[in-house]
């Protein structure tokens, strides 16, 4: 069940340039949270910036969670500036739709760019209980991040790039699906900008591969109540649109026109 | 010291509501405050059959507020009075219905229904500006109110009746007029103010609807400023809202003319939003030794 908390900022990470890394000390939120939960932060006390900032768990502990955002506007610019010790109003863990941390043998995990943070906790969870391959992409070489934290929870770390500055020239999924003529993984999961939520999509169902796909959209309430962040749902008989606070973030591929 | 208020023939324990659209029907809320601690709730709004709502991007941040084309969302009169209704029931709370259609008449079948329900009152939507067919269509003259609002009071004879006018008009007095001559009980002002915001990379609206209701701080004096002007125009109760997100701010619409008061997209900014509205209102009564908060509807002294 999510509540409302304030949470004090126990250690501030510059990650890379317009990056950051809080640790909060978040217990209760942490006791009840799971992988691709996300939290709805107050940045300002004053009113404005008006609305909470949606942002990905990455990281669980016992009393802590760990997030990772970037700098996109005001709201997480306000939010960069605070200082270790600082108190910030979160509501959480939020979202339904979480990843099914469940008995797999062999499972391939994708993420592109920002969107390969809130794939951290899952890793770690999957750690020791299946063979899990990360495959990441980044624009270049200088935002490539966690490349360690992913090899310290994964069996096997492929990185790529767009332009090739680092490690493979390409896209992570050209490199998944050349894995899968080999051998497919018995679920996919994957976070990361729309276009490479799409391409994976088409593939997974064209290859009939179990998948997971956390989405983002914006968010008015972030608990379900405002019905602002539609995402139009196919799984039933007809579609409808449902929301990706309440019933996601986390869809199976199946499920979403994304 | 005394809460109580009476809108529109709703005995109220005090005079706080959350604002339709803004609270779903209250269980997502339920986990952050205690809902028997409000004076009621004024539920998202239904139509006669369920409604899909707009293509997203359906919400924005404005400054000091929030732009939304939901386009009234929503499972339907029938799913509500089966699943929502009793689950709402067990609070200690009023639950007014707010009532949205497309044509007269699908207000009037929707209230006939209402009229047998266990609710406390209707909410009479004539002002959402994020559908293309009905609402707004019937909410921005004298007439349109009027003809609307008579349908729907001969079929809704059991229930108190409150109309909700936009403020997307030049004069506000004039749908107040329209709903008070057609023997509604209550006005509620106002809904949210059309707006529209515009991604200047793409060059395109943001919101897939292109236009959006405004709502948040940055219409709360546009809100007090129509709620004065009604109270001036009409005898019966006004029920005011926008941008509430203190104490103080209700008093304000309360000393202009509201009866009562809604919290809207206050409560996105914090659940509990709507109960330190109730603290805020009993810490100003506590600071001008007021002992009946009614007393001070309407005393406002112009200058």
């Amino acid at each position: 069940m999510p509540i409302k908390l304030d949470c004090e900022i126990l250690k501030k990470e510059k990650i890379i340039e317009g990056i950051y890394k809080f640790t909060l000390k978040a217990e209760p939120i942490a006791k009840t949270a799971k992988a691709g939960n996300f939290i709805e932060i107050q940045v300002s006390t004053t009113g404005e910036p008006f609305l909470r900032r949606p942002i990905s768990i990455y990281s669980i502990d016992d009393d802590k969670i760990e997030i990772i955002f970037q700098v996109k506007g005001k709201g997480t610019e306000i939010l960069s500036e605070k200082k270790v010790g600082d108190v910030i109003n979160v509501l959480g863990p939020l979202g339904y739709g979480t990843f099914s941390v469940d008995n797999y043998k062999k499972v391939a995990i994708i993420g592109g760019g920002i969107g390969t943070y809130p794939l951290y906790e899952l890793a770690k969870q999957l750690k020791g209980k299946a063979d899990v391959t990360m495959y990441m992409g980044f624009r270049n070489k200088d935002l490539v991040t966690l490349e360690k934290e992913f090899e310290d929870v994964c069996n096997k770390v492929v990185i790529t790039t767009d332009d090739g500055s680092y490690k493979q020239k390409g896209f992570a999924l050209d490199v998944l699906k050349e894995d899968c003529k080999k051998e497919k993984p018995d679920i996919i999961f994957a976070c990361g900008p729309l276009p490479m939520l799409k391409a994976v999509q088409a593939f997974v169902l064209e290859e009939n591969i179990p998948c997971e796909i956390s989405l983002e959209e914006r968010m008015g309430c972030g608990i379900g109540a405002c019905l602002g962040c539609a995402v139009k749902v196919i799984s039933g008989k007809e579609p409808r649109y449902g929301h990706v606070c309440k019933e996601g973030p986390v869809f199976k591929a199946t499920d979403v026109e994304i | 010291m005394n809460t109580k208020i009476n809108l529109a023939g709703i005995e109220m324990k005090n005079p706080v509501t959350v604002a339709s659209g803004t609270f779903g029907y209250g269980r997502e809320y339920s986990n952050f405050i205690d809902l028997n601690k409000l004076g009621g709730i004024i539920t998202k709004g239904t139509s006669l059959k369920a409604r899909p709502g707009n293509k997203p991007p359906r919400v924005c941040e404005t400054p000091s507020g929030m732009l939304n084309s939901i386009g009234l969302q929503n499972p339907g009169v029938e799913y509500f009075a089966k699943y929502d209704l009793p689950w709402l029931r067990e609070f200690d709370t009023k639950i007014i219905v707010n009532a949205c259609g497309s044509t007269i008449d699908e207000y009037v079948e929707l209230c006939k229904i209402l009229n047998d329900l266990d609710i406390d009152g209707v909410e009479l939507n004539l002002s959402c500006p994020n559908v293309k067919a009905g609402c707004l269509a019937f909410g921005m003259t004298y007439e349109g109110v009027k003809e609307v609002t008579s349908k729907v009071r001969k079929v809704l004879d059991r229930k108190p009746l409150i109309v909700k006018l936009t403020p997307n008009v030049t004069d506000i007095t004039q749908p107040a007029k329209g709903a008070e001559d057609a023997g509604a009980d209550g006005i509620s002002a106002i809904n949210t103010l059309l707006g529209m915001k515009i991604d200047i990379d793409k060059r395109k609206p943001v919101l897939a609807n292109n236009t959006g209701g405004l709502s948040g701080p940055a219409v709360r004096p546009v809100a007090v400023r129509m709620v004065y002007q009604i109270a001036q125009a009409v005898k019966i109760p006004i029920l005011g809202l926008g941008g509430i997100m203190t104490g103080e701010d209700a008093i304000e619409f309360m000393l202009a003319g509201a009866t009562a008061v809604s919290i809207g997209s206050g409560n996105f900014y914090d659940p509990e939003t709507s109960i330190k509205v109730v603290e805020g209102i009993e810490k100003y009564m506590q600071k001008h030794k007021i002992e009946d908060i009614s007393s001070i509807i309407g005393t406002v002294e112009m200058n």
